[in-house]
Formats: C-alpha cells, structure tokens, sequence
C-alpha cells in the first residue's frame, strides 16, 4: 500500500479535514521518504524539526476546524526562496552559509495558511539552466528511468520536480523564468504552472532577471495547482510589480469546463526535427480539447522564432545587475585574499570561485549587451522584439482565441552529462515556454502522455493575462481525459 | 561580431570576475557562439515599436515618505563574511 505521502494535496486536505490523518503523520511519512530518497539528490536542505513543529501547529488548527485548505500539507520550497534561519542559498556556492532572517512574502503566506516545509529543494544555480546540473550540490537525478541511465529532471525547478513526482511531499514551490517550472514538470509527469507576471510576489525570491521571474505551484494534480496557486498569490506592497486585483477563488471555479472555447494552435511551434513522440502528444492534445467541447483554430505567432535570442539578451542583462550584489561584502562567502589585495581584487576573486561556468557566462553576456555602445544594438533591440512577441499573443487574443495549445518541450527528459556543443544548444530546451515569460503570460505544462521509452510528456496551455482561472480549466480537460496516472517505479 | 580575446578580458573585468589569461580564448568562443545566436534579433524590423515595460498598463505604487523599518542593524550584520563594531569590514579603500 502506498503510503500517505503519495497523497494529492487535495485527497490530503479532505481526510485532514475528516479527521482521518494527522498533519503529523502526513509530514512524518514525508521524511521518511525524503530521507529514503537521498540518491535522488533533490532536498538539500532537510527541515524535519521545523516541519514537525508547523505540523503540531496545523493539527492543533484543524482541530478547531476552518482551517485553510494549506493547512498541514507538507511542501517542498525551492533553494531560491528565502527562508528565515534556513539556508537559502540558489544552490550557488556564494551564497554558501547564507541563512536570511527574513521570510519571502510567498513563504509567508503558505506558512499563514498552515503549510509545513520539509525542506529546500535543489535547483540550477541562480535558476540559470535546465537539467539542475549546475547547482553547487550536485544534479537531481530524475525518478524517472530509461532502461538504466540516470536522467536530468530537468531544470531549473529540477528540486522541486523531483520531489513531487517521487512522493517526497505533497506539492513544491518552483520559479519560473524561461520555462524552469513547466519544463521539469513535463520531465517528471506533474503539473507545473507559471502565473501571470505580477499575480505572485517575488519578494524574498533571490532575483535572475526580475522582469521574467515569477513562482508556481508544482503539484500532482491540476487541482492542486488551483489549491496552491490561491496561497501563494496576491498583491504585495512589498513588490512594486505585484498587481493589486483579487484573487479568486481558483479551486472553486475550477469546473474543467471548456464548451464553446476556441484554442489557438500555433503554427511557429511546428518545428523540424521535432521527435514523432512529441507530434503524437500534442496531436492527442488537440483530440482531446475538441472532445472537451473547444473548437481549434490554426494560429499564427510570427515572431516566435526570434524569442529564444530576445530572451538571451534580457534575461543575462538583469541577471548581470541583480548578481552584481553578490560581491563578498554583506553575505555569502569572500575569498581568501592575499597580502596586499584591493578591494577590486576581493570582487574579482570571490565572484571567480563562488560563481559556476553557466552563472559567470550569463552575468558576462549581460554585463557585454549593456555596455557603453551596445546598449541600444542588443538591450533596447531586444526590449522592442519583446513588445512584438507580446503583441502576438494580444493579436490572437483579440481575435477570440481563449487558449493555446503547444508541446512543453522539445523532448522527454534526456540523460544527465550531455555534452552539448555550445551553450546555446541547452538554450533550446526552453523553445516552447519562454515566449510566455516575454509576454507576462499564464502557462501550465500538465502530463499528457508517455514517450516510446515509456517517459513522461507534457502538453502547455497559454492563457489570457490575469484568466488563470480559465487556463485551470483547460489543463483540467486535459488532465480528465489523458488520463495520465503513470508513477516512476521507485529505484532509489 | 565578433570578439576576441581583449573583448573577453575587459568584459570579465567589467562583470569583476577574474578570469585566467590561458581560459580567454575558450571564452571568448563561447561568446562568440552565443551573441552569434542573438544577431538572429537584427532581422526583426522595430521601427516605431516602443520597449515593453509591463504586461498589463499599471501605475507605479506611491507610498508615503517615511521610514518603515530599521533598528536591525545586527540582523543585516549577521551574514556578512567580515563584521566588526557594527560595521562591515572591507580591504584598505583610500590610502
């Protein structure tokens, strides 16, 4: 029998909520997994005594009954997350040691509607990647297997991925600001959702490229995603670009009803070389909409192909400025100096050895793009491209389009150490989900379907701005009708 | 564009992240690869296009002028590598 931390977080608030378990339990038998589940390297920092303690706490509060739907639900939080007295730091060696005395605002409200953290889970450094191969702490091995090679979870919410498709904990908080949440959850066979930019609160969330970023659930179900999405979102005056309109009630609303809609299928997404495997799911994709009640409607997204290289100037630009903090004076770690070292030498060396290759590569991109006299040629450029992708989307929408359907990646999940032979050939994995991240849209990858190697595959649903609740509905059509019940075999 | 080894090295200085003369070379490749795939950003014609700056038309928050926080000064402290006397200590600045 299957223990109870293969439960869905809402199969989990249901019997919480009955009497049936205890939040203790519950959190007990998500450590024990955790800590079964070692060779997976996806907690890197266990929290079992807070997590005991929030897990009396919630107990204690169901017990009064009214408690919110979060309530003892064991979570998983991404190292990039600042966590008050917990390590926090983007798996990235310079941040080493670095325990904040804050809580991030999205933390904050889990804890408020009486989450339970079981730990921080391992990422790509600085969310800079896409297989968690580039976190200090060593890869994530996916659960997943093919025959017997080790495979990535992708990345960079690789952790987070992880953690929920091996039953580590109930749901996981990701980040997501290229395709980082709803890539690894198409590698895992879970549900992984970005909102709106703006609908959650980057505060306490150590910034990549603050005009992209947003956080989501990464949970087993579509419903969960609805459950977990309410907690964490809303406005916050502690972030300017948080958008200050309610939050509905998006677990309510949720009917999976979709009669009547019409989805977009974009034509740029039909790629070369893309593999059978992948034109068969998003085929059945479009199957099963239309069995759902939608019509489909062939769309046009002209500028897609010119998103990955846009996002390849904005994204390294802001990460270049946010980094900039990281400089061995107020946290983290500082080199050793050596006898007579300046303070520039002090920048130079700490940044050397606390940066990885993809983090130092990226922050050099940027600082290049925004360098006297190349500012206006790539940085603006690529601020304006950006308009026209957004614009795209508004095209579409305008013209009746309530949903679009596309592959959430270009491949299952591959092996851990592939080589690629430039940076940019990683760079493509995020293909289908960044023109999302440009244009501030919801998106969410939602397992559909297994590969010829028996690997899991994810179709992404794009929705309007703010209309997460409508997009909800669309993944859960899919959801009902894909059927997709597949669990890795447990090996680890 | 292309750039080169100097290119490389005065970016790296710029980013104050020292990098080694023997590894400017696989740099400055590496860049090459990548600013390679950006030029793909030159085919797009933006005449007229204004930079995109937020997904739906919003105006900046203004909170009153006052002071919301402070008094913790250890708690900044507390993470740095070198604190003394409720300062943070750096090598010699001005001689």
């Amino acid at each position: 029998m299957d223990g109870l931390n293969s439960l869905s977080i809402s199969e989990a608030r249901d019997r919480l909520r009955a009497g049936e378990i205890t939040s203790m339990k519950l959190t007990q038998a998500c450590l024990a997994a955790a800590e079964e589940a070692e060779t997976l390297n996806a907690v890197v920092h266990p929290t079992p005594d807070l997590a005991l303690e929030q897990a009396r706490a919630a107990d204690a509060r169901l017990a009064k009954g009214r408690a919110p739907a979060m309530c003892g639900i064991p979570v998983g939080i991404k190292d990039l997350f600042c966590t008050a007295g917990v390590p926090s730091q983007a798996a990235s060696g310079i941040l080493a040691g670095f325990k904040p005395a804050y809580e991030s605002t999205v933390t904050s409200r889990l804890f408020e509607a009486g989450a339970v953290m079981t730990g921080k889970l391992n990422m790509d450094e600085f969310a800079m990647g896409s297989s968690t191969e580039t976190s200090v702490y060593g890869c994530t091995v996916n659960p997943w297997k093919s025959g017997d090679t080790a495979l990535t979870p992708g990345g960079s919410s690789g952790g987070s991925a992880a953690a929920v498709a091996a039953d580590l904990c109930l749901g996981a908080t990701g980040t997501d600001t290229g395709g980082s949440i709803r890539q690894p959850a198409a590698f895992t066979g879970i549900t992984g959702m970005k909102p709106t930019y703006g609908r959650v609160s980057r505060w306490g969330i150590i910034a990549f490229a603050s005009s992209l970023d947003q956080a989501g659930p990464m949970t087993k179900s579509v419903r969960d995603a609805a459950i977990m999405l309410e907690a964490m979102s809303g406005h916050d005056p502690k972030d300017s670009t948080s958008a200050d309109i309610p939050v509905p009630d998006f677990e309510g609303l949720l009917t999976g009803e979709i009669r009547g809609k019409t989805v977009g299928i974009p034509q740029e997404y039909r790629m070369d070389g893309m593999p059978a495997a992948i034109d068969d799911l998003w085929a059945s994709g479009r199957s099963m909409l239309e069995d759902a009640g939608a019509t489909l409607v062939d769309i046009s997204l002209p500028h897609t192909k010119v998103a990955l290289p846009a996002y390849y100037v904005v994204a390294p630009a802001e990460a270049s400025s946010n980094l900039a903090r990281y400089d061995g004076v107020r946290y983290g770690r500082r080199a050793t100096l050596a006898q007579g070292d300046d303070i520039a030498a002090m920048y130079e060396k700490t940044r050397a050895e606390g940066f990885g290759d993809e983090v130092k590569r990226r922050v050099m991109i940027g600082t290049y793009v925004l360098s006297a006299g190349f500012y206006d040629a790539y940085y603006n450029h690529a601020r304006k491209v950006r308009a026209l992708i957004k614009k795209d989307f508004e095209d579409v929408f305008a013209d009746g389009i309530d949903a679009i359907l596309t592959p959430a990646t270009p491949s299952a999940a591959f092996p851990l150490g592939q080589e690629f032979d430039d940076p940019v050939q990683m760079y493509l994995n995020d293909v289908f989900t960044v023109t999302v991240n440009l244009a501030g849209l919801p998106g969410i990858s939602v397992p559909a379907g297994l590969d010829p190697d028996g690997l899991p595959l994810g179709l992404q649903l794009i929705g309007k701005p703010w209309e997460e609740s409508e997009l909800l509905d669309f993944a859960l059509a899919i959801e009902d009708r894909a059927g997709f019940v597949a669990k890795p075999e447990k090996w680890w | 564009m292309s750039i080169d080894q100097d290119d490389a090295r005065r970016v790296a200085n710029l980013a104050r992240i020292r990098v080694d003369e023997e590894d400017l070379p696989a740099l400055a490749s590496e860049f090459n690869a990548i600013l390679g795939f950006i030029e793909q950003l030159r085919e797009v014609d933006v005449t007229d296009v204004e930079p995109m700056t937020s997904v739906t038309p919003m105006r900046l928050k203004r909170r009153e002028d006052r002071i919301a926080g402070g008094g913790i000064a250890e708690e900044v402290l507390a993470n740095a590598p070198d604190a003394r006397e409720g300062y943070f200590v750096v090598p010699k600045v001005v001689e």
